[in-house]
């Protein structure tokens, strides 16, 4: 009967700070611990008092890595509650904002992060002659979405043109041209990580219910939230299902839904909502798509390779069909009200609900984001998987097991502990 | 065999967003600095990482806590530079922005601060330890720290 206290300081290739802390007595999994260990920066507290014309911009400082999406989230959260709607030409923008990030974000994480996992190897830094290719095919992947996100959106972190109610700026014909050549050039490079992740034996099943916006077409931005155990529901009403879950040893509280934990993410996207992906990737990926709808946290990587397809092909579709001309931006007349805003960010659903004063001065807001939904359902994931290989595996194979397993989640530390807590209202 | 510039990649509160302009920079100069830059202590990238003998030592983010300030005298002590790394290192903000919350802002934060030993005030890199060279920006300025990379490449004579 095995005894084993497994402890890992600053787990590495993650977004963010986090330790994790399982305790094993008689084979029997006692405690899974993950532990934010990033210090709090209050933005909860912080945004009150801020000016709207100023708060995107100051809560894209919450993640480096996901500052697009907080930006986009919290300016549909604004437009929402002063009743704006945006021009289809804004729509498409953000899209294919949205969509610069997707690719570079799930590229950094699907080969920076977690490829060396398949190899068995520490790091992309070790990779051998043979795995060199991978490397390389991870810097143009990420060089065409931070391309994207460039002549779109102004910059790939903390983007400055999207603005409540339009953009500052408009990308010119050379420039939409140059980005389609390129995202063309690099789409082909995807599917030798495709077939890596498709192929590698791993597996963290565990049923599990998911969570996602979908609509008829796969898309970041917009649609109703459906739950695999057949919940339908708009946006607005996300927190009358959600239950805060304090986790007391963590910098950050943890969620429940509808009672239950639950994943967001690539994984739950395409589980709910494949469908929708655009019709050369369903033709393209079609092999790959077999595998959903799964309980295999693992195919988490699969699912945001498939996105990065999902996002090529419909902005090459978009920036071939559309022309993009010079716009003002609706005029914000502020007034006292309070909006939602649901989008889904790199690592799933990102909540932001703002109250507003007449002068469009916040009095308070709350913010969810995906890692805190996870968290749970990310330490019941660990306990299974160290109850099945306690009496097989290592003290040692098992921490990597973990490891590996919480890198399949791709979780952001920085997004999730940087709240007090919510309030609902 | 050429000697190569041993680098680490710290830190410590902020939105990471320098660190994800340093992978971006890895896409156009990686090929070039794998030959000149040993990445000795690089969590995003790798877990075996080795604090000791460092030349440079970048540092991103603010110092929000004792534990931070005890591993920040670590990094420093364990390289011969330190650069600060963006705005929070730099000049504290926005990680910073609790030290001027307001009385009501503050007491609602106040059993969380105590909760998790954290500092009283979030200190900027310089408040803690000697720093040797610093970038600016939220996200650092790339171009700065392309010529703070070459400097030290010139300087350890890895370049």
């Amino acid at each position: 009967m095995k005894n084993v206290d497994i402890s890992i300081q600053n787990i590495s290739k993650i977004e963010g700070h986090a330790d994790l802390e399982v305790k094993v007595r008689k084979n029997k999994v006692e405690k899974v611990h993950i532990k934010f260990t990033e210090n709090k920066r209050f933005f909860t507290q912080a945004i009150r008092k801020r000016s709207i014309d100023t708060l995107p911009q100051s809560v894209s400082r919450i993640c480096g890595t996901c500052s697009i999406a907080h930006l986009l989230c919290c300016i549909e959260a604004i437009e929402k509650g002063l009743g704006i709607t945006p021009s289809e030409q804004t729509r498409l923008l953000r899209k294919l904002t949205m969509y610069g990030l997707i690719i570079r974000d799930h590229a950094l994480h699907l080969y920076l992060f977690s490829l060396p996992d398949v190899f068995n190897k520490d790091s992309v830094l070790d990779f051998d002659e043979n795995q060199h290719k991978y490397l390389l095919d991870a810097f143009a992947l990420k060089k065409a979405g931070n391309l994207l996100c460039t002549i779109i959106a102004g910059r790939a972190v903390h983007a400055p043109y999207p603005l409540v109610g339009g953009f500052a700026h408009f990308p010119s014909k050379e420039e939409i041209k140059s980005c389609v050549q390129e995202l063309t050039k690099v789409r082909l490079r995807l599917f030798d990580a495709l077939d890596v992740y498709y192929n590698a034996k791993i597996d963290y099943t565990r049923e599990t219910d998911f969570l996602a916006l979908a609509r008829d077409e796969f898309d970041f931005l917009e649609g109703d939230l459906v739950s695999s155990h057949g919940l339908h529901i708009q946006e607005k009403e996300f927190p009358k299902h959600l239950q805060k879950v304090v986790l007391p040893y963590s910098q950050a509280v943890g969620y429940k839904f509808e009672g239950d934990t639950y994943m967001v993410g690539a994984l739950a996207r395409l589980n709910l909502n494949k469908k929708g992906l655009h019709k050369n990737t369903k033709k393209d990926a079609q092999k790959y798509l077999k595998i959903f709808p799964s309980n295999n946290i693992f195919h988490n990587n699969l699912a945001q390779g498939i996105e990065i397809l999902h996002a090529i092909d419909h902005s090459i579709e978009i920036m071939e069909s559309k022309t993009f001309k010079e716009e003002e931006p609706i005029a914000v007349i502020p007034k006292a009200c309070e909006g939602v805003g649901l989008i889904e960010a790199p690592r799933g659903a990102l909540f932001y609900r703002l109250k507003m004063d007449k002068t469009g001065i916040i009095l308070n807001g709350d913010i969810v984001v995906p890692t805190q939904q996870n968290q749970i359902n990310m330490e019941l994931d660990i306990k299974n998987l160290v109850q099945k290989h306690i009496s097989k595996l290592s003290k040692e194979q098992i921490t990597y097991e973990i490891e590996k397993l919480i890198r399949s989640y791709d979780p952001c530390i920085s997004c999730a502990s940087h709240f007090l807590k919510v309030n609902w209202v | 065999m050429q000697k190569k510039l041993k680098i680490g990649w710290f830190s410590f509160s902020c939105s990471e967003d320098s660190t994800i302009v340093f992978t971006e920079l890895l896409n156009d100069h990686f090929s070039q600095w794998s030959k000149l830059i040993e990445f000795q202590h690089v969590r995003i990238l790798k877990k075996n990482n080795t604090l000791k003998g460092l030349d440079v030592a970048f540092v991103e983010g603010a110092i929000a806590s004792t534990r931070d300030a005890q591993k920040l005298k670590e990094i420093r002590k364990n390289c011969k530079r330190l650069v600060a790394i963006g705005s929070c290192a730099v000049n504290g903000m926005p990680s910073a922005q609790r030290n001027v919350f307001d009385p009501k802002q503050k007491k609602e934060i106040e059993f969380l601060i105590k909760r998790f030993h954290m500092a009283k005030k979030v200190r900027t890199l310089a408040q803690v330890v000697k720093v040797d060279d610093q970038v600016s920006g939220c996200p650092m300025n790339e171009t700065v720290f392309l010529q703070i990379v070459d400097k030290y490449l010139k300087e350890f004579k890895a370049a």
